[in-house]
């Protein structure tokens, strides 16, 4: 490979030809700033606008500062990151961009978790000196995220994130010059666009001009109150990155710090959603055998590939953008759903207190969860099975206002009966997991045989698209994997024209699955955060003595005590759902619209 | 799509525009330009039609709209009126004859009046500087402009318009 040779900061640097200037000093240890541009290498997400111009440097021989993001290296070039000229241009763009950008940083929730706060403290900001108009812009609340425009920087990053790879085409930047703001088509609220809730623009904004909707105050008043007996479901995503708000490693896996964390803040019950995962598994796998089992005695009718239905962010994409294809999604709940259903019913009977005075809390990675436990088909005479869902960062926020000190805790153990779960539940939290976790225990059910070698390697990694054949001895199962909704577009358009060849797809909307999820603390453009992630989830699998869903002795008690069979009818009353045709929902909003 | 209330010659008409361009995503640009003609504005359902057939978000379309100030998703009037503010249209008092038509017409600049008869827009050098301030009415170019004249030039378009 050609390779050039310059000097940064008086130290030599040889790279490939080709590589800015940006990355070029990131490679000896000089981190340039940078507000707009952010990569994520392993997903193809690039954004470099080269917009805000905070990463400016001095290139010897030239007039002008050199955006640094957008500057090749050239041979024999001699750049300066930190001369007082290229300072002042910074501290003058910072200024200037702060100028437009409401002064609340104490009451901010992104305080403490900005970018542009870090930058304007690293740059050693002190004062304003440009006073100028202030936008003014109506803050658009949806169930999921909210967006306010007077604290957007116009880095444009979500924008890439909502059009490049998840392919939603919700968010799209509007107006020009001052009036400039990142909004929806006809700039609609978010509700009514075609958003799917993934969350994966406020996992990229730097500000907090998108943010998720918090709802850590409903929890503080259910925990108060005496009548209230207030239960805990934790999904397997959030015990990677949690530990990460409080200083861990990337990837640090803090379960039982986490379970003695919500035992302190006063739940009175702390249960898993990994158990949920199992009872998934158990509804969805015999789901798939089933259509299986007609598609291969020749019944046309049969929904084949059958699409996993565990993420929310993916369940609304398909009912907005390929409703016609909505029974290909098992009718299978996802594990949030299906832990607020047996709680309220199974668990509140094992209590004996009515369904009302039990207070379902998920604590999820997600923030599509809390639109999805919104949906008013997952409730019963008004009463939601899963009452309140926060995500990840919401449960730091809770536990440092709650006076815990998260380091110094002991570790305990979930409670039971609805704590108890399999490695298969586990590492429903990363790309390819649900779909292993099925073929685990769909392959013994199929079989009727022992599976000795439950680690599906061949699902694993962090292609975008994967597949792979699974033997059922005899029988070759083709499975397809997409996560992050643009991968999982290429997928659903070859269901869509009959070209597909898998029997099963699994989607996770978020890159990387739900470690990734719009709610956990921030990777900050750092891919390996998500993949300490994804290996410490392998890792939990791998150190729990039970692999496989159907193994759990508290899920074969449950199906024995109450549900009866997978997908029998109780099963199906209180674990299964259906799907709408979004599309005609959008529609009906825009008559609305024109009504007005 | 049964919201749309275009007259549906004119629509097909539209389909034909997206299809001499290949519905090609690169010509959104020429697409809009044309749509205007064909149109007059960008209404939200043009917006979506263009939107289906180059299979772009309709955010995009919008985005693009809103970017261009050329671009209009307000119905121009019957006799759409600009006012140059370009340098020596604007030294020589445009902006009080501008102000004079927005409070005449009771509108501000980028808006139709309610009876559809006139629009009021503003633009930098019609390149007839000697004549400055220049307003031009439906294609009638006016000169040495003042606030004092705006009733009578006005009043031609109304007798015309009744």
């Amino acid at each position: 490979m050609e390779t050039v040779k310059l000097i940064i900061d008086k130290k030599q640097v040889e790279v490939s030809k080709g590589t800015t200037i940006l990355d070029a000093a990131k490679s000896v240890g000089i981190q340039i700033p940078t507000l707009c541009y952010m990569k994520l290498e392993d997903l193809h997400y690039e954004n470099n606008p080269g917009a805000c111009r905070i990463c400016v440097v001095e290139i010897e021989g030239r007039r002008n500062l050199a955006p640094s993001c957008k500057t090749e290296c050239i041979e024999g070039m001699v750049v300066k990151t930190h001369t007082p000229r290229v300072m002042n241009a910074r501290k003058t763009v910072m200024e200037l961009i702060l100028s437009n950008h409401p002064a609340e940083c104490l009451t901010c929730s992104s305080n403490g978790h900005c970018e542009l706060q870090v930058i304007a403290h690293d740059l050693g900001i002190r004062e304003i000196r440009y006073a100028g108009e202030q936008s003014k812009f109506q803050i658009d609340r949806s169930p999921s995220i909210v967006r306010n425009m007077n604290k957007c920087i116009m880095c444009r990053r979500c924008e890439t994130m909502c059009n490049s790879i998840q392919t939603v085409g919700a968010l799209t930047a509007v107006n020009r010059g001052f009036n400039a703001a990142v909004s929806t088509a006809f700039e609609r609220d978010i509700a009514g666009s075609t958003c799917s809730y993934c969350g994966q623009c406020v996992s990229v904004c730097p500000v907090n001009a998108l943010s998720g909707r918090n709802t850590q105050q409903p929890v503080l008043d259910a925990l108060a109150d005496p009548a209230k007996i207030v239960i805990a479901q934790t999904a397997p995503a959030v015990r990677t990155a949690l530990g990460r708000d409080f200083g861990f490693e990337p990837g640090t896996l803090v379960t039982g710090k986490m379970v003695s964390a919500l035992r302190q803040l006063g739940f009175d019950y702390v249960f898993d959603t990994d158990f949920a995962a199992d009872l998934t598994i158990m509804e969805e796998g015999t789901e798939l055998l089933q259509r299986l089992g007609k598609y291969l005695n020749g019944d046309e009718k049969v929904k084949i590939p059958m699409m996993t239905s565990c993420c929310p962010g993916w369940v609304s994409f398909v009912e907005q953008h390929f409703p016609e294809l909505r029974e290909n999604l098992s009718t299978a709940k996802s594990p949030q759903q299906m832990f607020g259903a047996i709680a309220k019913s199974y668990f509140a009977k094992i209590l004996g207190i009515d369904r009302k005075n039990l207070v379902v809390v998920s604590i999820m990675p997600c923030l599509a969860k809390k639109y999805e436990a919104s949906r008013p088909e997952f409730s019963v005479d008004g009463n939601p099975d899963v009452d309140i869902s926060i995500y990840t960062r919401e449960l730091a926020r809770l536990i440092r206002y709650a006076n815990i000190d998260f380091n110094e805790l002991p570790d305990s153990d979930f409670d039971h009966p609805l704590g108890e779960s399999t490695g298969a539940g586990i590492i429903f939290g990363t790309t390819g997991g649900v779909i292993e976790a099925a073929c685990r225990t769909a392959y013994e059910l199929f079989t009727k045989k022992v599976l000795h070698k439950v680690d599906f390697e061949e699902l694993r990694g962090m292609e975008g698209i994967r597949s792979a054949t699974i033997d059922f001895e005899g029988v070759p199962v083709k499975i397809g994997i997409a996560h992050g909704l643009g991968n999982a577009r290429k997928l659903i358009e070859e269901v869509k024209n009959g070209t597909s060849p898998y029997h099963a797809i699994e989607v996770m909307a978020c890159p990387g699955g739900c470690i990734g999820g719009g709610g956990q603390p921030f990777h900050r453009g750092r891919m390996e955060v998500l993949r300490k992630r994804a290996t410490a989830l392998y890792q939990e699998d791998v150190n729990k003595p039970l692999r496989k869903s159907h193994e759990n002795p508290y899920i074969q008690k449950l199906y024995k005590e109450f549900l009866g069979e997978p997908c029998g009818p109780l099963a199906h009353k209180l674990l299964h759902t259906h799907y709408i045709d979004r599309k005609e929902i959008v529609g009906l909003y825009m008559q609305t619209d024109k009504r007005d | 799509m049964d919201t749309i209330h275009l007259p549906q010659t004119k629509v097909e008409e539209l389909h034909t525009i997206c299809a001499e361009h290949n519905n090609d995503a690169g010509e959104l640009i020429n697409i809009l330009h044309a749509a205007q003609g064909l149109f007059g504005y960008l209404p939200r359902e043009v917006q979506e039609i263009i939107a289906a057939d180059l299979r772009l978000p309709v955010s995009r379309v919008y985005g693009v709209v809103t970017f261009y100030s050329f671009f209009t998703m307000t119905p121009k009037g019957k006799y759409p009126i600009s006012v140059c503010l370009g340098t020596a249209c604007y030294v020589r008092g445009a902006e009080k004859v501008m102000d004079e038509f927005q409070r005449q017409l009771e509108i501000k600049v980028g808006e139709t009046t309610s009876d559809g008869l006139f629009s009021l827009d503003c633009l930098r050098c019609v390149g007839a500087c000697g004549l400055a301030p220049v307003v031009t009415i439906a294609g009638k170019v006016y000169g040495r402009m003042t606030p004092e004249k705006v009733r009578d030039v006005l009043s031609e378009y109304y007798m015309l318009g009744e």
